[in-house]
């Protein structure tokens, strides 16, 4: 590791945390619970997904113990169905969908605009009650016995044939969805009318325009999986709608308006780690992001043909040859702006003045991990070769690494980047390298034999598995156990931090966000006086200047 | 705010005793606040059009699919009800713009009545509905629950709709699927009702705001989102309306 760094922290001699701070400014359980302020509700958010994060890494973990051996050794296989099934709901809906925008996307994007809060803050507070409203709901329909149906709810399985808590756990992400749509709705507005004079849309960072590209995917998707949703629990209410054959119903419409949703909802998850990846890159190799136009605007892109191509979901479920021939073109079509992404991070990088925090680490393992999970998608995107490889390891590597390799990565980058900013306080730099290249081994470790099973035809959702399949899924379960410790180290390492980091300043990185310019932790009100934006986004040599001016004021 | 020294949180709350009290901390005009506000209720409103547009899509699907079902369950509603009910919303939508236009105009009197008008017709609205469900109740017309497709195999059982349509019998495949009609029925009149309910709700509570002189203050924005919420609910019964009454009249 290069010991050149980007840091810059004041005197821990004499440095203090501001006495008055958006923590500190007001005490007790209610002034929580009742906040308005988005810093406050970020961290209400904060300790809840990690809550339920760690609820599924720990029912991964039983998955891939299950997976050691060829015979449904751990677990019947009925438990199996629930527990992977659990597993997929509480990463998907209580997870991934609210981990950047609701945590980070919350703390940062008035403070990157320049307002004092989210236009909304009623509305961002009633959306983490929601929230957790549907992570009560679902971890109800754990102890009472779970679902099986896979996080997918296939009709006609999910309201004829299984006997498992499907309206409980759809009405929980029907609840989630509103406390999601909320977000976005706050993000959108507060983006439109909340900049601070002088902010125009192409001075905002990019981290801004790709979580504006998500929530417009929050508004648009999410009403349709709430329609679905209630559909299928009327459903099984009353044994008779429009999904069930048996019924009349059209088990591929439930597909259509589904994957209307939930392709859409991939995007919701990887464009907010999308937005920390711009960032972090700019930050790091002192270089405003290349291409900023372009990276603007491949978000919105992104956001479009996300709508235009679920039915690559259902390629072998009966849909026609030319119905699949159009979608697998639009399909091609949003590896374009994702390109455009990676290729423009690769040229930030490319002749800046890198350094390696652990940002930066968990950043590069994104793009390089993001780079495998989407090229893959292309094979399955490919109607020919997704038809071999569908419903087998393979997907389920493919999504792992983009939501995994990807969005997690980001999601931990974006966390150890505005954790100074968050507490005032620095986490230990020398372990939580060692973490983030914990986290990089033990993800490629785990999945990458997955790729291989699936080529080799392993099929995805079954507890046992021929023999032949094993030393892979040892190999799998093993990096799993590495991947294990990846995530368990940031968890204590941040708590310590504290109270025992290093006291960060204002801006400790150097960056030249907004956010970066008010004390650490930030007033409730954010900024003393509203600023007011004079110059382009990354500008360092502004931020150099304006530390000068600093050094002769004094 | 020039003339403070922000030493702390006080000064800061101090300077905006400038501003009318009704405006939120964070904004910087009451402008900003109302442009803000009524752009969130524009997008909340496009959220329902995607909600109510997965119910539209199922319905016009299985339409197409099993259209005679679907021509005869369409039948069994009552054109003048639906048509009471249509002219219902329509006023109500009217006297819900004059309650915005007198909040507007910091007319408390006119904007209680209108307030109260657009009660009285929301109450109606749903006091027909009502009755129209309460007949596919007891004609057994209700899916899931005894449902009977007796009136669509042998149609002169149900005199009433058969002097009108002169209905041909369906065969018992095909009379089974207007449960399907009359489930989509539910859920789509259901989920409008529900739109309803809470918007009579929230006319109750801008009612009893409004007598202690609330919104004629100046600051209406809630009655103005509160009326484009009305409209757009008004706006999908103009869509229900005729996909569900009238388009299986011949």
């Amino acid at each position: 590791m290069s010991e050149a760094t980007v840091v810059s922290l004041p005197d821990q001699s004499t440095a203090r945390i501001p006495k008055m701070n958006f923590i500190t400014k007001e005490n007790g359980l209610l002034s929580w619970l009742l906040t308005g302020d988005h810093k406050r509700i970020a961290t209400l958010y904060l300790v809840s997904i990690t809550f339920f994060f760690f609820i599924g890494a720990s029912l991964a973990a039983l998955i891939r113990l299950e997976l050691l051996t060829p015979q449904t050794s751990l677990m019947a296989a009925d438990t199996y169905n629930k527990v992977f099934t659990m597993h997929g709901v509480i990463m998907v809906f209580l997870f991934l969908v609210p981990s950047v925008p609701a945590t980070i996307g919350n703390f940062v994007i008035p403070m990157m605009v320049g307002a004092k809060d989210l236009a909304l803050p009623k509305i961002n507070l009633l959306s983490w009650y929601l929230y957790v409203i549907a992570g009560i709901m679902v971890i109800y329909t754990m102890a009472a016995g779970g679902v099986d149906t896979g996080w997918t709810f296939t009709t006609p399985l999910s309201t004829h044939y299984l006997n498992t808590h499907v309206i409980t756990t759809g009405l929980a992400i029907f609840v989630a969805g509103f406390s999601s749509i909320f977000t976005g709705l706050n993000f959108i507005v507060t983006i439109h009318k909340m900049r601070c004079p002088g902010m125009t849309w192409f001075r905002l960072p990019l981290f801004v325009w790709s979580t504006y590209a998500a929530s417009l995917l929050m508004v648009l998707g999410t009403p349709v999986l709430a329609i679905t949703l209630v559909l299928v629990v009327l459903e099984r209410l009353f044994h008779i709608g429009v999904f069930d054959p048996a019924f009349g119903g059209d088990p591929l419409l439930f597909q259509h308006l589904f994957w209307f949703y939930s392709h859409p909802a991939v995007y919701i998850m990887i464009l907010p780690g999308m937005a920390v990846i711009s960032e972090v890159v700019s930050t790091f190799s002192r270089k405003r992001v290349f291409g900023y136009t372009a990276v603007a605007f491949s978000s919105v892109a992104i956001a479009i043909f996300a709508f235009f191509v679920w039915a690559h979901h259902m390629f072998i479920m009966g849909i026609s040859n030319y119905a699949s021939l159009v979608f697998s073109l639009l399909t091609m079509l949003v590896a374009v702006p994702s390109a455009i992404k990676i290729f423009n991070w690769t040229f930030t990088m490319y002749k800046g003045s890198i350094t390696f925090e652990t940002p930066m680490l968990y950043a590069i393992g994104f793009m390089g991990l993001f780079t495998i999970g989407g090229l893959t998608g292309v094979f399955l995107g490919s109607t020919g070769t997704d038809i071999h490889l569908t419903e087998t390891y393979f997907i389920v590597a493919h999504f792992h690494f983009v939501m995994v390799g990807g969005m997690l990565m980001a999601f931990l980058s974006g966390i150890h980047f505005w954790w100074p900013k968050w507490t005032g306080r620095m986490y230990p730099e020398k372990i939580s390298q060692f973490a983030a290249v914990t986290t990089f081994i033990g993800f490629n470790f785990t999945f990458f034999p997955q790729f291989i099973l699936g080529m080799l035809g392993m099929p995805r959702r079954y507890a046992a598995y021929p023999p032949e399949f094993q030393a892979l899924n040892v190999f799998s379960t093993a990096g799993a156990t590495i991947l294990g410790v990846g995530y368990m180290l940031p968890l204590l390492y941040l708590t310590w931090s504290l109270k025992f980091g290093k006291i960060a300043g204002n801006n400790p990185w150097q960056a030249t966000g907004l956010e970066w310019q008010t004390q650490s932790p930030p007033l409730t009100e954010n900024f003393v006086e509203t600023p007011i934006m004079d110059h382009e986004a990354y500008d360092y040599e502004w931020l150099e200047q304006q530390q000068q001016k600093e050094v002769a004021s004094v | 705010m020039s003339d403070h020294t922000a030493t702390g949180n006080g000064a800061v709350a101090e300077a905006q005793h400038e501003h009318p009290s009704y405006q939120r901390h964070h904004f910087e005009t009451v402008d900003q606040q109302f442009d803000a506000t009524n752009f969130a209720m524009w997008l909340f409103l496009l959220t329902e059009i995607m909600f109510f547009g997965g119910l539209f899509v199922s319905y016009l699907i299985m339409r197409n699919w099993y259209y005679p079902a679907f021509v005869e369950g369409s039948h069994q509603l009552s054109i003048l009800w639906g048509t009471s009910n249509t002219a219902v919303l329509i006023c109500s939508s009217f006297t819900m713009a004059m309650g915005v236009w007198a909040a507007e105009m910091h007319r408390k009197k006119s904007l209680l009545l209108f307030i109260g008008l657009t009660f009285v017709l929301g109450v109606a609205f749903l006091g027909i509905k009502y009755i129209e469900w309460h007949e596919k109740w007891e004609k057994h017309h209700v899916p899931g629950i005894h449902y009977s497709d007796a009136s669509f195999l042998n149609p002169a059982s149900d005199p009433e709709v058969y002097k009108e349509y002169h209905d041909k019998p369906l065969a018992p495949d095909m009379a089974a699927k207007t449960e399907e009609y009359f489930f989509l029925y539910f859920a789509m009149t259901g989920m409008h009702a529900l739109h309803m309910v809470i918007g009579v709700g929230l006319l109750v509570y801008i009612f009893f705001r409004a007598r202690t002189g609330a919104y004629t203050n100046g600051h209406f924005t809630f009655v103005e989102n509160f009326g484009l919420y009305w409209h757009f609910v008004d706006i999908i019964w103009i869509f229900l309306y005729p996909l569900l009454y009238l388009i299986s009249r011949y």
